[in-house]
Parts: C-alpha cells; structure tokens; sequence
C-alpha cells in the first residue's frame, strides 16, 4: 500500500515537474521570438505570406461554421424568446453572443485546429529535413526567419478571422429568424444596434481574440520547433497543438471574461 | 600531427557526448590543409556527422579546442559564429532543400540574406551555379519534382552560392545511382578546385571518396584509427582498415551484434 502511494506520488511528482518544464521552456521560446520580430516587421512579404497561410486559407472554415452557428443561434434563440413574446430581442441576444463569446472562442477553436496545427506540422517536418539546421548553417536565424513570421501571422489573423465568425453569424440570425420564421427585420437590427455597445461588446471581443491568436500561435510554433525530428514526433506535436491550444483558449476566455466583467462593473 | 598556417581546420584532442559520461566522439585531432578535399570515413553511427556539427558551431565540444581559420569556433559569441558561418557552406544528406522555395530561390536564398546584390546579379549568379551542376533548366522546379541526384546537386550548388572557403559534405553519395555518383564526385572536385576551396566529405562510400580525395582519416567507435592518402589505405594491412576498404564480412568488426551464446538463447543447453 506504501508503495503504490509512495509510486503514485512519484508519478504525479514527474508529471507536474515535466509539465512546469515545458510551460518554461515554451515561456522563454515566445521571449525569444518576440525578441527576433524585426526580420517579420522589416519585411513585410514574409508576414503577408504567412498570413495568407494562416488566414485566407482558414476563410471558409470559419465563414460557413459562423453562418451556421448564426442559423442555428437564430433558431434556439427564436424558440426560446417567442415563449415570452419577445421574439424582435432575437438580434440582441445573436449579436450580443456572438460578439462577445462565440466568435472569439469558437473561431479560435477552428483556427487551433486548422491553422495551428499546420504552422507545428511545418515546422515540425522542416525541423525533420533538416531545413532549419540548413538555414543555422547559411548563418540565419529560423527562429527569425520561420518561427515570427508564423507567430505574428496567427496573431494578426486571429481577430479578423473572428469578426468574420461574429458577422457571418449574425447574417445567418438573420437569414433564420427573419426571413425563415418572421420576426420584424427593423426591430432585428435597430435592437441590435441600440444594445452593443462598441467598447465592452466589440471591442473586448476583439482584445479577446488578439489574446487567443497569441496563445494558439505561441503553442503551435513552439510545439513545431521542439518537436522530435520523425514522422511519430511531428505527428504527436501536430495533436499536442490542437488539444494544449484549445485548452488555453478556453483558459484564457475564462480569466478574461472574468476580468472583462468585473471592469464594466467598476 | 603538426599544426602549420596552411591547415584550414585544427581538432585537437576533441571529446564530445550529448551527456558527459558517455562519449560520442574521443581524443579526436585532426588537420585539414587548405585547398584538400579530405574524407573523414567510418561506419555508420560512428559520430563522422557529429564533427562536422561540431565544426559549425551546431555543438559544443566536452572537451578539446577547434580551430577553422585560426579561430576558436566555440569561443566565438553568436554573432562572431554566423559570420564564421557565412564562409562554410554544406551539404546535408538528403539535400534539406527549402520545400516552399524553388530550385531557383533555394541557391539565392543565402545571396538575398547575406548581399545586397541587385536582382539582376542574383539571377545571374544563381544561372551560373545551377549551369555548373547541370541543372539550369531545372531553375523554376520545386524541389519535389526532383529526383534524389537532381536534389543532391541543387543542395551542392546551394552550399558553394557564396563561394565559400569550406564545405562540408554530409553523405553526398548517400541512395544515388551510379551515374549520379559520379556526377556528384566530380562536382565535388570540380567546384573545390574551381573555388579554391576546402572541402571535407563525410562518408562510408570507399570507392567512390577514394577516387576524388587527396587524404583520408578513418573513425571508429569515436575514435581515428586511421589516416593516410587513397593509396596508402588501399594497400594497408592493418586489419580494420583493410576490412573497411575491401568491404569484408568478417573481421576487427565482427558480422553479430554483442549477444547471449545462440545455443543458450535457443534452449538448446548452455554455452
């Protein structure tokens, strides 16, 4: 009995220590490619590249998810709120979700997993081909040269991609609850407009998203760039991106909307 | 051996292990004279890739110095190496061409790092170096249209675009045919000559080295056990060189891999 306890001590010991060794390393990564940015910023075509990988590519993902989302949201919303005979709230209660909660976190699920995970399967494999120790040995620095570019693309697409989700929803509560099951089109969106208000609803969405491109971005290029250099380690740093990445972006909509709250209420 | 001016590439007494009590590499000294296309020989997995990451500054050495142009490779801060850097170039094993570039890009990526050469320049210098391995017409392929020889020659002019002084050849004849063999062996002179260069093949290709190099050091177990010019390592009787050279099954290595008596291992009795 002493044993199996003392055992299981142990292992969770080694879990934890292995676990606050990764978060450290992952830490100190990010510094680093804060630390070599420049190269992105003072030549922008590498970023533009980047963010057309990242971000036009994930447009249709994230553009049919939030059409339905919306329909759906329409739908749900319009069932409920017509018990109450308050069916013309229909735009608020779509928009006010969707701008504050579903487009952010919902559209960073989707970009975790379609774009996180290709920015670590590259790495990853130019990692494996050897392309990043190439690029050490001609004198520059991947961390510069294919890690910021990466990184950055994930945050600057990040809140765009999520106002796509957000505004794509609400043109499906749109299409659902007014041209489908009646409700008044003024009363839709006059409603809308008078309740959300631009700096706690859009703005806070927006701050939320840009957070969540950080964290899905810094997650992605880190797992890419420490991943073992074979097809099995590539492949579990691609899964590790998905799951570790979509596990901080409900983290962080947690914290922040708890922060975001408690402001609005001061 | 003695150290002279004329040496490009110093080792001495050189150990190396990725964990300190377990060596990869032991008591390593060496010398390369500028101008030689030397091989450094040896089975597979007996630390030869390891020196020249040690010669790029990729590792760190436990103990020993190494000197490339008379400099301290591994005393030199980080901006010291990349510049040491820009005067190598190499030729990883299976090519490590850029996947999103194309052949064109990947020789004048180092040009557009490092110069500000104007694009016309460029585009010149990277059609002479692809005209010098044969591959002008290749210049808008990417690298997965190429075969595994079309590749090796794309990274070989890659590793000499800035003309560099050394390079290093990670098993350039690795899974070729035989014509591409020996286009790359002769590229591998050629361009050495033509750039006045040095260069330093790892391999376990005898034939094919032999033909092209004008020294030879040979390692085993992370050790050099041998050295001398293509003809002295060909006639040597010394018994691991002579089992290296002409490829015989039996010898100092031997054919088993260090295991229990076969019999015992069986259930056939005990040995």
């Amino acid at each position: 009995m002493r044993e199996l306890f003392g055992g299981s001590i142990a292992a969770v010991s080694a879990f934890v220590l292995g676990a606050v060794t990764r978060i450290g390393a992952a830490s100190l990564f990010c510094l680093r490619v804060l630390a070599r940015s420049m190269t992105s910023f003072a030549r922008p075509r590498l970023l533009v590249r980047e963010v057309y990988f990242a971000g036009a590519l994930s447009l249709v993902i994230i553009m049919v998810s939030g059409l339905f989302v919306g329909m759906v949201l329409g739908m749900q919303g319009y069932e409920t709120l017509q018990t109450y005979g308050s069916e013309e709230k229909l735009g608020v209660l779509v928009a006010l979700s969707l701008v504050r909660e579903l487009g952010p976190v919902v559209a960073a699920l989707l970009f975790a997993s379609r774009a996180g995970s290709a920015i670590t399967a590259e790495i990853g494999l130019m990692k494996a081909t050897e392309q990043l120790a190439a690029m050490e040995m001609m004198a520059v620095d991947p961390v510069a040269r294919v890690v910021a570019p990466r990184f950055w693309a994930g945050v600057v697409s990040m809140p765009l991609l999520a106002a796509l989700f957000s505004a794509l929803g609400i043109v499906g509560a749109y299409l659902v609850g007014v041209r489908l099951l009646g409700v008044d089109s003024g009363a839709f969106w006059s409603q809308m407009q008078a309740a959300v208000d631009f700096k706690q609803d859009i703005l806070n969405g927006v701050l939320k998203s840009f957070m969540f491109g950080f964290g899905i971005a810094a997650v992605a290029t880190f797992e890419g760039y420490a991943a073992p250099p074979t097809a099995e380690g590539v492949s579990r740093a691609t899964t590790r991106t998905v799951v570790n990445s979509s596990l901080l972006v409900l983290a962080l909509d947690l914290v922040l909307t708890g922060f975001m709250l408690q402001l609005w209420s001061e | 051996m003695a150290t002279t001016p004329h040496d490009l590439i110093e080792i001495t007494d050189l150990s190396f292990g990725y964990v300190p009590d377990r060596l990869i590499l032991r008591d390593i000294s060496l010398r390369i004279p500028r101008g030689q296309v030397v091989a450094l020989m040896g089975g597979s997995g007996c630390g030869k890739t390891t020196v020249l990451r040690l010669i790029g500054g990729q590792l760190k050495p436990t103990r020993g110095t190494l000197r490339v142009a008379g400099q301290d490779i591994h005393a030199l801060d980080a901006a010291g190496l990349y510049a040491m850097r820009r005067r190598m170039g190499m030729l990883f094993q299976f090519g490590a061409l850029f996947t999103d570039l194309t052949v064109f890009e990947n020789i004048a990526f180092e040009m557009r790092e490092h110069t500000d050469l104007p694009q016309d320049a460029i585009r010149d210098l990277v059609l002479m170096k692809l005209h010098a391995v044969g591959l002008r017409g290749a210049a808008d392929l990417m690298p997965a249209e190429l075969s595994g020889g079309m590749a090796r020659r794309v990274a070989l002019a890659r590793a000499v675009a800035l003309d560099p002084m050394l390079v290093m050849y990670d098993e350039p004849f690795a899974g070729l045919d035989p014509i591409s063999l020996g286009v790359i062996g002769r590229l591998i002179r050629r361009s050495n000559d033509a750039l006045g260069a040095t260069s330093l093949i790892v391999t376990h290709d005898v034939q094919q080295s032999l033909a092209i190099v004008d020294y030879v050091y040979l390692m085993a177990e992370g050790r050099i056990v041998a050295a001398g010019t293509p003809d002295e390592m060909r006639n040597s009787r010394e018994p691991f060189v002579y089992q290296f050279i002409h490829g015989a099954i039996d010898g100092p290595v031997g054919f088993h891999y260090p295991a229990t008596a076969y019999a015992a291992a069986l259930g056939l009795g005990h040995a």
